[in-house]
């Protein structure tokens, strides 16, 4: 089965990581992750204002491509997956919007928001299945007790996300299960991280990132999990003594699938 | 003003009921001298100026859980994103410059965080 992929900027250099493993686990499940080409930056927030037309120009030229070739645009990234399926129903559900970026990209091939967003967790559980993922384990985690961390951009607001209970969420859990390791339930684990707020406020941000180090650590958490580079930045900088490391969740599943390289770099 | 943020957020403020839902699950409270709530009443209000003033609506991590939580789908989030396009919008300067961001440029700062913050505060 091949898959649109768009990896976005972060990947490419400072998350690469969250990028290889991804596509080398993919292979494994006999699915082909085609680079979106020329693909460009998502833009890193959603343009929530109705009348930001230009920011909202880079993920309608992603989805269109991997429209064009009538396949699911895949996302690792928590940003790039939330500002991307987010664009996505703007122009399928705001006429104004739609006829504008059309209007100014290319009016002879419309787009209307056909294609179909998934993000990474999704295709390893609506697409592949745990149970399959299972089978294939070579290195279970054995046990390791690992918090898993949503944070926000995955999982708000539901009703265009549609991706897990927004409150309650258990999709990593269940991955974490499927690879062998010990899910650790905690209270913080759809709080936000401080985000890009670091920016403003270095010290604010690393607060509320390890309040949430801290409640996972409390429940016995031996390390984290994450999809998002800036959630990991920001627990990493949280300035916690001893605090546990946190791993992108594609970096683990390769590790159990047995296509984990040497440790090298980001 | 309020026209325009209204126009910009899609957001009908006339929806909230006070429940201060919004408000009790920011993550951001104890940074803002207006909190989502405050945003709501005071943009319906026409009370816009001390908004634009404030500093409240930087600490905003966009998080969403004020629009998740909220029981009658009023989107705080969105006006006081509007407030701050608004403000951004109408300032000589942007919040975040260039030369700034030199000296948080450590080796382990993602793009993400770059990107985010230079759409957030600046034009």
């Amino acid at each position: 089965m091949v898959y649109s992929y768009y990896p976005g900027c972060t990947l490419k250099t400072k998350a690469k990581k969250l990028d290889r493993y991804a596509r080398d686990c993919a292979q494994i499940f006999e699915i082909e992750l085609e680079e979106i080409e020329d693909w460009q930056c998502c833009g890193g927030v959603y343009p929530g204002m109705a009348d930001e037309l230009a920011t909202r120009l880079s993920p309608v030229r992603a989805l269109r491509e991997a429209g064009d070739k009538k396949q699911d645009l895949v996302t690792v990234c928590s940003a790039c997956h939330h500002v991307i399926k987010r664009v996505n129903e703007d122009v399928k559900t705001s006429g104004e919007i739609r006829r504008k970026i059309n209007a100014y990209l290319e009016p002879e091939n419309g787009y209307e928001g056909e294609t179909k967003v998934i993000h990474y967790l999704e295709l390893l559980r609506d697409r592949i299945g745990f149970d399959r993922i299972r089978e294939k384990v070579k290195q279970p985690l054995n046990g390791k007790k690992i918090a898993p961390y949503y944070g926000c951009l995955l999982l708000r607001p539901y009703d265009v996300m549609n991706f897990d209970d927004p409150e309650n969420p258990s999709i990593m859990e269940e991955f974490l299960l499927a690879i062998g390791a010990k899910p650790v339930h905690y209270a913080l684990k759809n709080e936000c991280c401080g985000g890009y707020v670091t920016m403003e406020d270095e010290e604010f941000a690393s607060k509320k990132s390890s309040s949430i180090m801290e409640a996972a650590m409390d429940q016995g958490a031996e390390s984290m999990i994450t999809a998002c580079p800036l959630c990991k930045y920001n627990l990493e900088n949280s300035g916690l003594k001893n605090g546990i490391p946190v791993y992108y969740f594609t970096e683990l599943l390769a590790e159990a699938l047995g296509v984990k390289e040497q440790e090298e770099g980001t | 003003m309020r026209e325009e943020i209204l126009r910009i957020s899609g957001v009908n403020p006339l929806k909230c009921m006070k429940c201060g839902k919004c408000t009790a699950s920011c993550p951001a409270f104890e940074k803002m001298e207006y909190h989502p709530h405050q945003f709501v009443e005071m943009v319906q209000n026409n009370h816009i100026t001390p908004l634009l003033e404030s500093e409240s609506q930087y600490y905003c991590m966009s998080c969403l859980v004020c629009e998740e939580r909220c029981p009658r789908g009023v989107k705080p989030q969105k006006l006081i994103e509007a407030v701050q396009v608004l403000k951004l919008r109408a300032s000589e300067g942007n919040r975040l410059k260039p030369q700034d961001v030199a000296n948080r440029l450590d080796p382990s700062l993602p793009q993400q965080a770059l990107m985010a913050a230079f759409r957030k505060y600046s034009r």
